[in-house]
């Protein structure tokens, strides 16, 4: 973890209240994918985590939906602005655990941060596939980007109005050797009982500080309290009680 | 050169300034980021008898300056505490430390009490009868100048470090409370706890915390901490360490006016895991500012002229 002054150097719209932020400045404590930063807002007093998107050595992305005030004011933020953060909190996702053919499961939001997993793990010369649930054609964001990078790539909206209709859960192919999944508890629980094959869950809390110190994301685990910002937010399919 | 140096119950601490339970752990998080040992000392995470997990999430919700937390003295018990958590922390801070002990019944505080007291490192204890967050204990105790006074009894009876008495400011009559701790034999008293609290989603028009209420701390409450503080200064005369939305070296300074020997921050390291380190850093200026020379000489100096 390290604080420190990031500038916002690009801001565009991705899906409906869905926004994409470009911020430069040192990214150097950022050591997995799947890990998260708490950023400081004016008007707000707890800082508000957000996972990082993807990274490079001088700048992180962002994606996130206007849910309540402080996405609200992140979306407000101007190029050229600066912001407060605590970055490369959390464990991220173990790449030496994720096979050779990793199935990446996002819903909704949750697919933002299986996108820098599936360019650490194309980096590292494995073959991800993703399935990306959305509600509607209209909140679908990040799918070209996913073809870009060469990723297999089968969208599902809920409502069916683009991909296959239904949840992520009727669009799994047959072979993969893990999963990683991120996005909504139901969707989450939902994939670790359908998948044969072991997994990992990105879960997501309110949280008072970010790094372990306050105890208000614990979670309960099959060994024991575990702090969802510190001991997480990935945990492997088996450590849950679900 | 001017001095932060202040006593608390005979053991002297480099400066007042203290992490408070619950804010801070058990300090290795801290530690990651700076040298600890700048501290006054540090009030570690509340300890009870068994291991709890707490209470169901969400447990934390934010407010207009200041949040509300639900925890709910997520512990790993007494006996883990010792074996484990305090080798690791004296490992990273090597000053006396001040144990936070929570309960459900008298002789559970009493039992942790007891228990911590053989702890060299420990040098006080601060007794939590202030939890609004747990159901059948914590608060109540603190809410009846008798059940105040029945667990600090109970507590000096089975101790021999100095015993600060942790306050709740959800009561008529603080110095009621204060008054009746000092007079079963408290070393000192540790005020404010978080102000019972509750925030409600729009959306689903539910309560936020899934304990429906939880304990409201950060800057909103520090004024209600220095009235609190003011008015327990002027029922007791034994030390007294004030907390309650510190954020500043300015507000340290306050809370020793009203009447503090030393003063915890909490909230504050939560949003700015370097809050003590930074009001530690800039104390030296404040004082200054204000033409202190040693921070013993302004304690309680509201009350005087």
């Amino acid at each position: 973890m390290k604080q420190g002054l990031y500038t916002l150097c690009q801001r565009r719209a991705l899906a409906r209240g869905v926004w994409e932020l470009r911020l430069s400045g040192d990214t150097a404590s950022i050591t997995a994918p799947g890990q998260f930063v708490n950023i400081q807002l004016d008007g707000c007093f707890l800082r508000r985590p957000i996972s990082v998107c993807h990274w490079d050595k001088d700048s992180l992305t962002l994606v996130f939906k206007v849910v309540g005030k402080g996405t609200a004011a992140l979306a407000e933020l101007r190029e050229g602005q600066t912001l407060d953060l605590l970055c490369g909190l959390g464990n991220g996702f173990d790449l030496s655990r994720c096979g050779q053919r990793p199935l990446l499961v996002g819903g909704g939001l949750g697919v933002a941060p299986l996108y820098g997993l599936a360019k650490a793990l194309l980096a590292e010369g494995k073959k991800p596939a993703a399935v990306l649930g959305f509600n509607s054609k209209d909140d679908i964001f990040y799918e070209e980007e996913f073809r870009a990078l060469g990723v297999d790539t089968v969208i599902t909206t809920v409502d069916g109005s683009a991909g296959v209709k239904g949840f992520v859960t009727d669009a799994l192919p047959e072979q993969y050797d893990v999963f990683c999944a991120c996005g909504p508890l139901p969707m989450m629980k939902a994939v670790c009982a359908a998948a044969p094959t072991p997994g990992f869950v990105s879960l997501e809390e309110r949280m008072g500080c970010g790094f372990g110190a306050c105890m208000g994301c614990s979670c309960e685990t099959k060994a024991g309290s575990k702090r969802i910002c510190r001991d997480g937010p990935v945990f492997a399919k088996e450590e849950l009680l679900w | 050169m001017v001095s932060t140096q202040v006593e608390l119950s005979g053991i002297r601490l480099d400066n007042p300034v203290i992490p408070s339970s619950g804010t801070f752990g058990y300090g290795y998080e801290f530690a990651e980021l700076y040298d600890i040992n700048c501290l006054g000392t540090l009030s570690f995470k509340g300890t009870t008898v068994e291991p709890r997990f707490g209470n169901p999430t969400p447990r934390i919700a934010d407010a207009p300056a200041g949040m509300l937390n639900a925890v709910g003295l997520q512990n790993p018990g007494v006996e883990r505490v010792i074996a484990e958590e305090l080798p690791r922390l004296r490992s990273v801070f090597h000053k006396p430390i001040m144990a936070n002990v929570g309960g459900f019944s008298v002789e559970d505080y009493a039992r942790t009490c007891a228990l911590l007291d053989k702890e060299e490192q420990i040098g006080w204890l601060e007794v939590n009868i202030s939890c609004p967050n747990v159901h059948g204990g914590g608060m109540s105790f603190g809410t009846s100048p008798e059940m105040a006074a029945e667990v600090t009894r109970a507590v000096k009876s089975v101790t021999t470090k100095p015993v600060y008495m942790k306050l709740s400011p959800n009561v008529t009559d603080i110095a009621a409370i204060a008054r009746a701790c000092e007079g079963a034999g408290a070393d000192g008293i540790s005020l404010i706890n978080t102000l019972l609290a509750m925030r409600l989603n729009l959306n689903t028009r539910r309560p936020v915390l899934a304990n429906q209420t939880g304990g409201l701390s950060g800057p909103a409450i520090f004024p209600v901490a220095v009235r609190m503080v003011y008015q327990v200064y002027e029922a007791v005369g034994i030390p007294i360490i004030g907390m309650g939305g510190v954020s500043s070296a300015e507000d340290v300074i306050e809370l020793m006016l009203a009447g503090a020997t030393a003063v915890q921050v909490g909230a504050a390291n939560l949003v700015n895991p370097f809050a003590c380190r930074d009001i530690i850093a800039a104390l030296p200026r404040v004082m200054e500012q204000y033409g202190i020379q040693d921070l013993n000489e302004i304690i309680g100096g509201a009350h005087h002229g």
